[in-house]
């Protein structure tokens, strides 16, 4: 049989498609978080990190491309064998108890399909950049360049309560799905046994606590003030007490 | 002990099913669940109605022919035992207990608590054995096996193929019964030649079935009342990405093209 005709025609190709094409998304989401974290340091830094990225050019867009592949992969796979599960037990039992099963793994739809809808809001908010669903100010790097101010972007729009919220919502359950997903992931592609997934679904849990705790952060110093608009030209902008721009401009009058 | 019965009552695979309720009276409560369901069935045909059908035959825990989802959970409240080796101490006088047949599409209803589970039989003929004699019962170390393979094989080799694994998974998937069978002669020398062809014809057939996907959330292992391990699923899964691989590669005589 053609490796193609197992991978997305056999029970336990499909499978293997859902692991590989989840994996894949583990790496990206990881990187993505540390880059993100920049927004910790001083403005020029996650200004700098994302005007590298653009440079990249068409190398950019073939990640991008990758990407989506891959997430359209994950979600068709995962809509065919939601629906083949459906159609394997057309009537239901009256009363079925639930054994062993994590309520996590029983909830990987759900948390599934959230997760889409986030992604489509957040390329839209953040990489398509709609007019309307944020500010998207310039600035430019301490060496002149002229760049995009993502640093402004982002506080912006975590100023928003609701915005954050919903951020903070939607990676809770991208975590609460990775909690089941990553011991699953294992187990599909054959590479599991008992001790191992004991000690895997430990990992998988800290895994995706550290990772929402991450997430969470960003929104969160917002919120909390701890992060700031730094731009002068951005509305919300706070002069600091003691502020060079100002104390120019009073010299001159 | 005295129990109702809230049973399953179904003409066959194209009418409607529904509950009825039926009175065990006066039940010891050392005897099994089918034993009860005996009792139920003496006092329906001796008021002349129809018995309840349910699959029975060895009554020791060894066959598999018992089924039937006990109050929500195959083979009933105890694990590591069928359906025939429950016993009426495990409930309490006057309960209610809901049975009903296992469910799903590739275990269609034959008539009440009887379901056709032929497809296991499919899934066997497409691979769930070895191709050359074997002989007779060889003597016991002439192929050296060592003890681990050995006690694998053997757990594998407990399954006694009753469709509690289909009927506890959510996707109704047969992977527990499927890699149990295939792991179970993979894992042994006289296996391991058909291996490769085992595996991916075992699965085909088991996809053509109509069961569900695995979502690797091991209801089957809970209910199985040989309590075989999810260990075995990520084997026939490594083993079936192998064989895949491997296929893909295989030289073929020129004569087939
Ligand atoms: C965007 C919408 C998404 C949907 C609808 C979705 C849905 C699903 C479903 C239904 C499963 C199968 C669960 C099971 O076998 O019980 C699954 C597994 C998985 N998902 Fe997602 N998911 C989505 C996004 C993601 C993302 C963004 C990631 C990673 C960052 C991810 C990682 C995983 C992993 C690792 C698995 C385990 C694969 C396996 O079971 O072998 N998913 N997903
Ligand atoms: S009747 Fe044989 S296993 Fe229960």
């Amino acid at each position: 049989m053609n490796i193609l005709q197992v991978l997305f025609k056999t029970s336990i190709g499909k499978k293997v498609l859902m692991a590989v094409t989840g994996l894949i998304m583990v790496g990206f989401i990881v990187g993505h978080l540390i880059g993100n974290l920049q927004l910790f340091a001083p403005p020029e830094k996650i200004n700098a990190y994302a005007h590298f990225l653009e440079g990249l050019g068409p190398a950019l867009w073939a990640i991008r491309a990758f990407l989506l592949l891959t997430l359209a992969l994950h979600v068709w796979m995962a809509i065919q064998l939601t629906l083949e599960n459906k159609a394997a037990r057309p009537k239901d039992y009256t009363s079925q108890q639930t054994l062993r099963a994590s309520y996590a793994s029983r909830t990987m739809r759900l948390s599934g399909f959230i997760v889409l809808a986030f992604l489509i809001y957040h390329l839209l908010h953040f990489t398509v950049r709609i007019e309307g669903f944020g500010t998207y100010p310039h600035t430019t790097l301490l060496d002149g360049t002229p760049v995009r101010d993502v640093h402004s972007m982002m506080v912006f729009g975590f100023q928003n309560v609701w915005i954050s919220l919903f951020y903070i919502i939607s990676v809770g359950l991208l975590s609460w799905h990775l909690s089941h997903g990553l011991v699953s992931m294992f187990q599909t592609i054959g590479l599991q046994s008992r001790a191992w997934s004991n000690f895997l679904s430990k990992l998988a849990v800290l895994f995706s606590i550290l990772y929402f705790l991450g997430n969470a952060a960003i929104p969160g110093a917002v919120l909390a003030g701890v992060v700031k608009i730094e731009n002068p030209e951005v509305a919300g902008y706070v002069c600091p007490a003691k502020c060079a721009v100002c104390e120019a401009k009073k010299a001159k009058t | 002990m005295n129990v109702t019965i809230r049973v399953w009552r179904q003409k066959n695979d194209q009418s409607e099913g529904r509950f009825e309720d039926h009175e065990a009276k006066d039940l010891n409560p050392n005897m099994s669940f089918l034993e009860m369901l005996d009792v139920v069935n003496e006092d329906l045909t001796n008021a002349g109605k129809d018995p309840i059908a349910f699959a029975h035959d060895c009554r020791e825990g060894i066959c598999g022919t018992c089924s039937c989802m006990i109050n929500g959970k195959p083979h009933g409240p105890e694990s590591g035992v069928a359906t025939c080796q429950t016993y009426m101490r495990s409930f309490q006088d006057g309960d209610v207990i809901v049975v009903e047949p296992f469910r799903a599409k590739a275990f269609p209803i034959i008539k009440d608590l009887v379901c056709d589970r032929s497809a296991f039989d499919s899934i066997m003929h497409s691979g769930g054995f070895i191709s050359i004699r074997t002989g007779s019962a060889p003597d016991a170390n002439a192929i050296p096996i060592g003890k681990e393979v050995a006690d694998m094989a053997m757990d594998a080799a407990a399954c006694i193929g009753c469709g509690a694994c289909v009927a506890a998974c959510k996707n109704s998937s047969a992977m527990l019964f499927v890699s149990a069978k295939a792991g179970q002669l993979n894992l042994l020398p006289q296996g391991k030649p058909e291996k490769d062809a085992r595996v991916l014809n075992m699965v085909a057939t088991m996809d053509e079935a109509g069961f569900g996907n695995c979502t690797n959330q091991y209801e089957c292992s809970a209910a199985c009342p040989k309590e075989i391990s999810e260990e075995f699923i990520s084997k026939l899964n490594r083993d079936y990405l192998a064989a895949s691989v491997k296929s893909v590669f295989k030289a073929v005589p020129s004569t087939m093209g």
